[in-house]
């Protein structure tokens, strides 16, 4: 038996959430739509179009009539739901049309909020909302001349353009100095406001509406100051309100819009809401974007497939008014604490702002061109810091020069130029991909020609390519997981493994629905990670979901064979170690010996089967110079020694070698210990740098001296050997738990921002808790290559399969 | 086509490999999930990287060098690479659990 759904509501938002609850549970309900418009579902976005002329109420028609039979979704078109029994579960219209519900959603929308004018209820007083409101425009415009339009943000605006393309003459009324104050800062305002003035609106700025003169029409709009003005019609157009006089009739939990929870809940059970009639977290959406994410979150809740819920959106506004691009997100308003970067050229209205607060970006507004938007919204919601380089943001890199967009550099690359340096894609084949093979998204060109698929710097130069060929419409931006197998994000991988208790990469990847088999070369090393990290001892290594090099516990090379780093804590060494690395060297005929950029040696060119036998000669433990480990702690003299040592950086660093050797982290981890602020041991291009002063440490986190240079930043000062030991306990395990499988500190440092990592190190308890966890995990270790020369089964796998000779076989 | 048997299925872990050398040649023999056996040449035609090195997936390896992904069954690099592996029959005795390995008589393995 189907349970019966009831649908309050045929608008983008109810409907919508129907269509997500169709593709993940096909066979789950019987549906019953009901909407007080005898129409089918619509786009009331594009009812400006239809004003406009652009287009037809059949193009703006989303499900059509065919929609509802092929899905067996029973539609009341043009039937107002009227009451709602939430005892006995049933619905019922003044139509004389019952229906009984197992699940009920309200998607009642919004009104048109209609000031209480004395003279509103006049004929030829309407507002702009629905397909009723368009027509009686439309058969007005062939019999009258002067249309007002109350309230000048994007709603009136857009009716005000439609009434002049039908050739009225038209006003518009605004109570505020400045046009859709909302959505743009004063700048953006007044470019706006010359552009529709060229284009023949007039504007009625700072006017409050007093009344609506005329006798049974009307005939004219007068205001407080006691002007008057003649109007054949009034359209008012000052904003919406959510629809909920139904539901509260119903008794359900009301405030501004219906209240619910994150899973579209409302205060009784079995009846959700989504849209603009709903408020979730205090806000009430008027924008679709938030529509149709409450609506995937109900679809999923119905279906019962497990989610995080509704999180609410940050909202972001694209759009053409009358021709003009604008864009506009976050807090783009000036304030004392903020600072801003600013393009203005008044000769092609462009005009650009980004509004920065500590590091962030958290607004932008753009008008003439809105090319960066996508761009600008994913800082914004990403809180990437982009301490720095404000100025490459709005100017690109290598600001200073020509101010370029990333859209305008990559038109302006060759085509044989390289994007993507690791596979060595050109623009040119990203370009052919894109119209031979139809890629519209950054995930389909990787899957095409791999740019952008090893260290993913050139993402962003691939999405402005998209963005060239396609439009920025064109590009579609797909939720990135992992990896291709999954959408799933890292945040939500690690989620479910804790949650759930997950302790295998299996069990992962059956939870969460992979598409893939058994996963992929990047999912698989992943997913072992982030078990190993929150369960390390329920999680049982899978040592063939390791890369290659973890798995031999060797650097392999690029003709098979592999290198041998041993273990030297602080580049100390001693003459009798390195006479028996020598001995090895010379007795295993090792191509080349040769000291790496961490202070010890590496024995190049190993055959595979001889590494267990190595190992065993060499008698050191492994440095894991292969691993997404602790490398080295590289050290100068410090006091030992040199005249300008403060502190013994010796042992220092041997002390935090000692800890934290075998210990597996996200990325490669590699340390310094300077003895004094020269600095010799490069402190501050390492994940964790520690600097000795006079009577204390400074620590210092977040540098990288490789792919992209980073000077680290300070963590803080400490006076003590132990709260050395104590914050890089705290730093590297909290790194451990919160960055991305594969993210240097560097990345992951820029990309929380350095705050938030000293917010959560703050507390004395919470070091200590993070310390706990890093010395049990630490206490779990053993030497591999130890491990390996021990145990047979382990040690076979370093050996070839012995063929007879096949002379002797043949039968 | 000759019949050789090159060890014993216990010898191989699954998702794993090991490699044979016969006449010459150095063949992967991997073990997917559920023990079916497959045998490649271990020789990635990108960059020569060893096959048998590479993390195992259903029946695809990734080649450890630069990650190139190739199907077990038929030897195919898969998109967006192309290139193909030389791939050769593998079964397991049932009877003794010996590892056989089908080689062509008189090709260029024997030469």
């Amino acid at each position: 038996m189907k349970k019966k759904l009831v649908l309050i509501g045929n608008g983008m938002a109810g409907v919508w959430a129907v269509e997500q609850l169709l593709k993940l549970a096909p066979n789950q309900y019987e549906v019953t739509v009901f909407g007080s418009e005898p129409h089918p579902n619509y786009n009331r976005i594009l009812l400006s179009s239809v004003l406009a002329g652009d287009a037809k109420i059949d193009d703006i028609v989303i499900n059509d009539w065919n929609w509802y039979k092929e899905n067996g979704v029973t539609l009341h078109a043009g039937h107002t739901v009227t009451k709602i029994d939430t005892e006995r579960k049933s619905v019922s219209t003044a139509s004389g049309i019952t229906a009984e519900y197992d699940d009920l959603i309200i998607a009642t929308g919004s009104l048109p909020f209609m000031l209480p004018l004395p003279g509103a209820d006049k004929e030829g007083v309407i507002a702009f909302r629905d397909i009723n409101d368009c027509n009686t425009m439309i058969e007005t415009a062939k019999n009258y001349k002067k249309a007002i339009v109350i309230g000048g943000g994007l709603l009136g605006l857009e009716a005000a353009r439609g009434l002049l393309n039908l050739n009225m003459d038209v006003s518009v009324v605004h109570i505020f100095k400045d046009l859709m104050e909302r959505q743009l800062d004063q700048t953006a305002s007044q470019m706006l406001r010359k552009e529709l003035e060229k284009q023949g609106m007039n504007f009625l700025l700072e006017k409050n509406t007093d009344s609506i003169l005329g006798k049974k029409r009307v005939t004219g709009v007068k205001f407080k100051d006691g002007s008057v003005v003649d109007a054949d019609l009034v359209v008012m157009a000052v904003g919406i309100k959510p629809n909920v006089q139904l539901a509260k009739d119903s008794g359900l939990e009301v405030n501004r819009g219906i209240v619910v929870n994150d899973y579209l809940e409302t205060s009784i059970p079995h009846v959700y809401s989504v849209g603009e009639c709903a408020e979730h977290r205090g806000i009430a959406y008027g924008l679709v974007a938030p529509l149709y994410e409450q609506g995937n979150e109900l679809a999923k809740r119905l279906a019962g497939v497990p989610s995080a819920g509704y999180q609410g959106s940050v909202v972001s506004t694209k759009l053409k008014v009358s021709g003009v691009d604008v864009f506009s997100a976050g807090q783009f308003t000036d304030a004392e604490d903020t600072a801003s970067v600013r393009v203005q050229d008044d000769f092609e209205g462009v005009y650009k702002k980004v509004v920065i607060k500590d590091g962030k970006v958290i607004g932008a507004v753009l008008f003439g061109d809105t090319s960066d938007g996508s761009r600008l919204f994913k800082m914004i919601r990403e809180g990437e810091d982009v301490t720095g380089k404000e100025k490459q943001i709005l100017l690109g890199e290598g600001s200073g020069g020509g101010a370029k967009s990333g859209v305008d550099y990559v038109a302006s690359m060759a085509d044989s130029e390289i994007v993507c340096g690791c596979n060595g894609v050109s623009k040119g084949t990203i370009l052919n991909a894109i119209s031979e093979k139809g890629c519209t998204s950054v995930n389909e060109i990787k899957a095409c020609t791999k740019a952008s698929g090893s260290c993913g710097g050139c993402k962003p130069l691939v999405a402005d390519l998209l963005a060239l060929a396609l439009g920025a419409d064109g590009v579609q931006t797909v939720k990135e997981g992992i990896c291709g197998c999954t959408e799933h994000s890292r945040d939500e991988v690690v989620e479910a493994i804790r949650s759930m208790r997950l302790t295998s990469s299996k069990e992962v990847m059956n939870v969460l629905e992979w598409k893939t088999e058994e996963g992929c070369s990047k999912c698989r090393p992943a997913l072992n990670y982030y078990l190993g990290m929150a369960w390390p001892e329920e999680h049982e290594e899978e040592r063939e979901s390791r890369f290659v090099n973890e798995r031999n516990h060797a650097n392999i090379q690029k003709d098979g064979t592999y290198s041998v780093v041993p273990r030297i804590y602080g580049g100390v060494t001693s003459p009798a170690e390195l006479k028996r690395i020598a001995e090895v060297a010379e007795k295993f005929d090792v191509p080349m010996v040769k000291f790496t950029g961490g202070q010890r040696l590496d024995l190049l060119g190993v055959k595979k089967e001889d590494l267990p036998k190595m190992w065993a000669e060499l008698d050191m433990p492994s440095g894991y110079a292969y691993g997404k480990a602790l490398r080295t702690v590289k050290t100068c003299v410090g006091s030992t020694f040199c005249r300008f040592g403060t502190q013994d950086s010796i042992q220092m660093g041997i002390d935090l070698e000692k800890r934290f050797e075998r210990l597996n982290t996200p990325a490669k981890v590699k340390l310094a210990v300077s003895g004094c602020p020269r600095n010799c041991a490069e402190s501050t291009i390492k994940d964790f740098g520690v600097i000795a002063i006079d009577g204390g440490w400074e620590l210092y986190v977040g540098g990288n001296g490789g792919v992209k240079v980073r000077a680290s930043e300070l963590l803080c000062k400490v006076k003590t050997e132990e709260e050395v030991q104590e914050w890089a306990g705290a730093f590297l395990q909290y790194y451990r738990e919160a960055a991305k499988w594969n993210e240097r500190t560097s990345e992951w440092v820029s990309r929380v921002g350095l705050e938030s990592i000293k917010e959560a190190l703050a507390s004395e308890e919470e070091r200590k808790a993070l310390n706990e966890r890093i010395d049990k995990t630490l206490s779990l270790t053993t030497d591999p290559w130890k491990e390996i020369i021990e145990k047979d089964e382990l040690r076979a796998t370093f050996e070839e399969l012995q063929a007879p000779a096949l002379e002797t076989v043949a039968d | 086509m000759k019949r050789v048997v090159v060890g014993h299925s216990s010898e191989v872990t699954e998702r794993r490999s090991r490699i044979v050398h016969v006449d010459g040649v150095e063949i992967a023999i991997f073990k997917l999930t559920g023990g079916k056996l497959r045998a490649i040449e271990n020789l990635c035609p990108h960059k020569n990287g060893k096959l048998s090195e590479g993390i195992v997936c259903d029946h695809h390896v990734f080649c450890p060098l630069h990650d190139w992904k190739i199907n077990l069954n038929d030897g195919l690099v898969q998109e967006p690479d192309e290139g193909c592996v030389r791939t050769y029959s593998v079964e397991v005795e049932e009877a003794t659990g010996n590892i056989i390995l089908l080689v062509e008589q008189g090709s260029s393995l024997a030469s």
